[in-house]
């Protein structure tokens, strides 16, 4: 019972049948989910299950047709949108980007594009940057007010797979100094698999959640991702649990 | 001074200058040069009705304004195309309000004058509204200043860090229809959208802050102004046209000097 109650006062995020439709469509349909510090979450469905639905609805742009999001009181909540589509008639630096929407002091600035690996690029203008600059400027934004919640919504878009594989060690290192929760929505499914601690399948509705292991045996899962994937999972888990028996078809290895 | 009718029109070009000035970079920014214009033009409506009830043309204008630009606001954010929306309300607001002027319309009505502004016949009551509606738009832009542009920036951060892009939205189509009421009178409907995006448009080489553009649009907005009347006055042509002209003359310029400075 206590374990139960403390569990519940550090639970960052909670969400309770959550429900969004947009015109008579469901795009979510009773999500259930809640989150805990230092956890790396990552969602993974196919296009249009309503990722990106479901971060913005936690950040709060997307108002839900009925359910109830519960955010830890004064939750310091951080964000990392999938791109910046900024017009080119703005005129705007990453420094002053860093500045809204309210003033942040020089120093906490600079740390944070260091703590990104955007060290330099204070005075650059956003619109000069190239796609992997302009993620880690998003992220060292998300790191500002040293965030209890990090949400990411397919931050490695537009990324070379080295770029891919450095930006998600990036975060695993931010979670380590900050120890926030990290909620993540990727493509990159063999990545996924090593970085996460639990995964969601997302498909309108929650199809399969757990241990990322687990997850990909899931028949939900499979019948998601079908037959594409199959090698690419099986050629992660050769990679990275070292069981040199293979247990599914192996061609791409 | 103010008893010289050159005076108190390049005081009411100048006015307006720097009321639109903080307006048309959101304008440009954002993309809503056609909402601009839509609004603009609903404000003939608002002339026609002014006169039918015997109001003020500044207040049946912004009235007007306000209710369109929310009415298209709304129906662009229910998923029409936003293009076809503004093409039909822009087209309609005008057409509807020149039918509406022929109906209202008693002897005294100068039609040409709402369309194209009518500078020269600028009163000390005009000076009052253009100076009083820039100091409003000022004030609103400036109180909201960080939160406009976060929204502008991306609306999903604006959310994110606790903010409410669809009440900034609100705020700047409140300030669009007090620029759209107070620079009827000096350029006239149907050139309030170029008096809004071509300054800053012409400020934006030169900018690499966002505060910079708004300075710059405002002194650009402001000699394109004086120039505008001088020219009008030396050449005896119409004084709102004549504006737009120098406004368009600024941009060339700047995209030349631009160009010669290979940024």
């Amino acid at each position: 019972m206590s374990r139960l109650r403390a569990r519940r006062m550090t639970t960052l995020v909670e969400v309770k049948g959550l429900t969004v439709r947009v015109g008579d469509r469901p795009v979510l349909d009773n999500v259930n989910f809640a989150m805990q510090p230092r956890e790396i979450v990552t969602v993974v469905g196919p296009n249009g299950s309503g990722k990106s639905t479901f971060l913005r609805s936690l950040i709060g742009a997307v108002k839900p047709s009925s359910g109830k999001i519960t955010r830890k009181k004064g939750l310091r909540l951080g964000y990392v949108p999938q791109g910046l589509r900024l017009d080119p008639s703005l005129p705007m630096t990453v420094d002053r980007f860093l500045s809204l929407p309210s003033p942040v002091p020089a120093e906490t600035r600079a740390a944070a594009l260091e703590e990104a690996g955007a060290a330099g690029f204070a005075n650059q203008q956003i619109a000069s940057l190239s796609g992997g600059q302009l993620q880690r400027v998003l992220l060292a934004r998300a790191l500002l007010n040293a965030p209890q919640l990090l949400l990411l919504d397919e931050p490695t878009t537009g990324l070379d797979q080295p770029g891919q594989a450095a930006f998600y060690r990036k975060i695993e290192e931010v979670r380590d100094t900050l120890g926030c929760g990290v909620l993540m929505v990727s493509h990159e499914l063999h990545v996924v698999m090593s970085a996460s601690d639990r995964v969601i399948c997302l498909n309108g509705h929650v199809c399969c959640e757990g241990h990322p292991e687990v997850v990909a045996q899931a028949e939900e899962y499979r019948a998601l991702f079908g037959t594409g994937t199959k090698g690419a999972l099986a050629l992660y888990r050769h990679e990275h649990t070292h069981h040199h028996h293979h247990e599914g078809p192996c061609d791409a290895g | 001074m103010l008893d010289d009718f050159l005076a108190r029109a390049v005081l009411g070009a100048v006015g307006v200058a720097l009321a639109a000035a903080p307006l048309g970079v959101f304008v440009v920014w954002r993309r809503m040069a056609y909402f601009g214009d839509a609004t603009a033009h609903a404000a003939i409506l608002g002339v026609a009705l002014a006169l039918a009830f015997e109001l003020p043309i500044f207040a049946g204008t912004l009235a007007v304004a306000v209710v369109v630009a929310f009415m298209v606001a709304k129906l662009t954010g229910r998923g029409f195309g936003a293009d076809m929306i503004l093409g039909v309300a822009s087209h309609s607001a005008l057409a509807i309000g020149l039918v509406a002027v022929a109906f209202a319309q008693g002897p005294r009505l100068d039609l040409q004058a709402y369309l194209f502004g009518d500078i020269l016949a600028v009163g000390k009551a005009d000076l009052a509204v253009i100076w009083g509606g820039a100091a409003a738009v000022f004030a609103l832009i400036a109180w909201r200043w960080r939160a406009l542009l976060m929204a502008t920036v991306s609306e999903d951060l604006a959310w994110a860090s606790g903010g409410n892009p669809d009440r900034e939205g609100r705020i700047l189509m409140l300030a669009l229809a007090i620029v759209v009421a107070v620079a009827i009178k000096v350029v006239g409907a149907l050139l309030i959208g170029a008096l809004l995006i071509i300054p800053a448009a012409a400020a934006r080489p030169f900018a690499r802050t966002p505060e910079q553009m708004v300075l710059g649009a405002m002194g650009l907005g402001c000699l394109a102004s004086l120039g505008g009347l001088w020219g009008a006055w030396e050449w005896d042509t119409p004084a709102g046209p004549s504006i737009v002209c120098a406004a368009a003359i600024l941009f060339a310029l700047s995209l030349i000097a631009k160009g010669g400075r290979g940024a």
